[in-house]
């Protein structure tokens, strides 16, 4: 079944969100209302905008913001004429004023993430979306640590707190292509029509658009990416180029393939410091397994105590750290930095 | 010398982790373990204790001839906010170890001689208990114009009445930053680690301050209390020396120290990678005890 009578999948860009981290939480106002023009023309539906790490990510954990999120998403809100604008939450960080106020602002999707085996903090805050009118949709992060059939259950408690679409969502860039559409497919089974299933993929490994195909041939529904990949570790699936690969074959997204592309290139790419790339580092998040937005951070801090990000990195892997642990990157490199000293 | 008498309402993991605390110490006589579950394995091992145990809840221990000096509750908010009132009338002094926040926020380590005489004590969250000490530690050397916490928990330590009311968690440990910790604007952050074999509790402290603090000071207080939290709670420890930031862009333009603690549970009844609960139940019983040394003096005749 398609997702609606024009679309066969809807495809959500998140170069204002997850490129937050890329952006190291630096966007403008003016940031905002050109990526959002610019994608907006081109036919995306849903343009998400939140500080990288989500409502309240504005820490020294995670980094600052230059202009606060609810400036940006009042931005967002004003400039688009057809796409709806998203915004990211992660219980435990952001809390349900966040919510309030974001719809406030004029967003109507609430996305809310949790690590992919604790969903269940995420009941009061899908409650409250509801109860606010918003569209909803559920994260399960790091959904290559977990097998399809424990993402099922946790994708039904979501469901049940009113999630009405649930993510496998590739934290690490670390799925590759079954696994993918095996995770789709059990989600797809046990939600059934209760709840639609999305994919959320990373470009660690280099399978963003791949692993996004499978996902729609094993049912999902939605797809995220971000323009230029513009987000965490390697980057998001591109969207101007999984538009492209849908259109031959013949999935209907909606997105005009020639200005995406555009889009890509005049708007979006002079707005990223750098281009986000499959080096080093990026590669050894999606090989150990390790969450994406991490890579901004083991960098600094590999820079400041001279030590390996790459080792930082993988360390970060064996200690099995989930989304929102950046604490913990210190801490490993001040370890790191030790060890060296006696040697 | 005497011991004040006391009583555990709520038979749950907490609670009997509680019970064996309290039969260690010196100042208090653990008496009674209140339940609502006759089949609860928390009453029947207070019994093979020697305890008095009620499946029948507090109203059941209130309405006995003989009652305990000090009550603590290891129940719900909900259900502390409806015995909080009778404990309170009939005078016995009530450590809260719900999330209620009826009474003041007590962390012995920073306020607790403040509140000795208080009817009820909240002992926040513990995230709170972790690192309020800290901010405590940097805010009375140095101005801290904010201070963040990031409390890392293995997820089968967090029961599910933590996860239902996760922003609880969050508003109420950012609020005792501010209070008790001292510093202007708090924030907290909390993050469930499903990781096998289960992490031990993690805290990341943030505080920021002046550029030209004297950080020499300020580490040298943060050792201080460490050593004072580590009284009552033996698995509490740094995992690193405190750590001095200039500022940047990605910092808000704050310098900062960050300070690294791990919480190692003493495993009376929980296991040690639970020291989110073992420093619940390690600060109940210090701020118990405070209130024992008072009841008991005040019993000498003069």
């Amino acid at each position: 079944m398609p997702y609606s009578a024009d679309l066969d999948i809807r495809v959500t860009d998140s170069s204002l969100r997850d490129g937050s981290h890329a952006k190291q939480h630096q966007f403008t106002v003016e940031h905002v209302r050109s990526i959002v023009a610019a994608l907006d023309d081109a036919g995306v539906p849903v343009i998400e905008v939140t500080h990288g790490d989500g409502l309240g990510g504005s820490s020294f954990n995670y980094g600052f913001s230059h202009t606060p999120e609810q400036e940006l998403i009042k931005a967002a809100v004003k400039t688009a004429k057809r796409a709806k604008i998203a915004f990211l939450m992660l219980p435990g960080l952001g809390v349900q004023d966040d919510i309030r106020e974001a719809a406030g602002n004029g967003a109507s999707v609430c996305r809310i993430a949790t690590h992919c085996t604790e969903a269940d903090i995420s009941v009061q805050h899908f409650g409250l979306a509801r109860d606010l009118g918003l569209e909803t949709v559920g994260f399960l992060m790091m959904a290559h640590s977990q097998p399809p059939e424990v993402l099922a259950k946790q994708a039904r408690i979501m469901a049940d707190a009113g999630c009405q679409c649930v993510y496998v969502v590739d934290s690490a860039g670390a799925l590759i292509m079954e696994q993918t559409g095996d995770r789709i497919s059990a989600l797809v089974a046990e939600l059934g029509a209760d709840a639609q299933v999305g994919f959320h993929g990373h470009e660690n490994l280099g399978l963003g658009v791949a692993n996004s195909v499978l996902a729609v041939r094993a049912g999902a529904l939605q797809i995220d990416g971000s323009t230029r990949r513009f987000g965490a570790g390697a980057g998001n699936t591109p969207v101007e180029a999984f538009a492209a690969v849908a259109e031959k074959l013949g999935i209907r997204t909606g997105i005009d393939i020639l200005k995406i592309i555009d889009a890509a290139e005049d708007v979006v790419r002079p707005i990223m410091d750098g281009e986000c790339l499959l080096d080093r580092l990026s590669l050894t998040m999606g090989y150990a397994g390790v969450y994406s937005s991490f890579l901004k951070h083991a960098d600094r801090q590999a820079r400041k105590y001279g030590v390996s990000g790459a080792e930082i990195l993988i360390e970060a892997g064996r200690r099995k750290l989930v989304g929102g642990q950046e604490d913990q990157l210190i801490e490993i490199a001040v370890a790191l930095a030790g060890k060296r000293e006696k040697e | 010398m005497t011991k004040a008498t006391a009583a555990i309402v709520g038979s749950g993991n907490i609670g009997t982790d509680l019970m064996y605390k309290l039969l260690r110490s010196d100042l208090i006589e653990p008496r009674w373990v209140i339940g609502v579950d006759p089949d609860s394995p928390g009453l029947k091992r207070a019994e093979t204790h020697g305890l008095i145990t009620s499946a029948e809840g507090a109203d059941w221990l209130l309405a006995q001839d003989e009652r305990p000096d000090i009550v603590f509750e290891a129940t719900s908010a909900y259900v502390h906010k409806v015995n909080a009132p009778k404990y309170q009338a009939l005078g016995i002094q009530a450590v809260d170890l719900t999330p209620a926040a009826l009474g003041p926020a007590v962390v012995p380590a920073v306020n607790l001689g403040a509140h000795l005489d208080a009817p009820n004590v909240s002992l926040i969250t513990c995230g709170g208990q972790a690192t309020i000490p800290v901010v405590h530690a940097v805010s009375r050397v140095t101005e801290v114009a904010y201070a963040e916490i990031v409390a890392s928990v293995a997820s089968p330590s967090a029961g599910p009445g933590t996860r239902a009311n996760i922003d609880e968690f969050t508003k109420t440990t950012s609020r005792g930053i501010e209070t008790i910790g001292g510093a202007q604007r708090g924030k907290a952050i909390i993050i469930l680690n499903p990781a096998e074999p289960p992490m031990l509790m993690q805290d990341t402290v943030f505080c920021s301050i002046p550029e030209d603090a004297d950080r020499d000071a300020v580490a040298a207080s943060i050792h201080d209390v460490i050593a004072s939290v580590a009284s009552y709670v033996p698995g509490y420890r740094l995992r690193a020396e405190p750590q001095f930031d200039d500022p940047t862009p990605v910092s808000g333009g704050l310098a900062r120290v960050a300070v690294f603690l791990e919480v190692e549970g003493a495993g009376d009844f929980l296991p040690p990678y639970s020291g989110n609960l073992d420093i619940m139940t390690a600060a109940a019983t210090k701020v118990g005890e405070g209130f024992a040394q008072r009841v008991v003096s005040a019993r000498v005749p003069s």
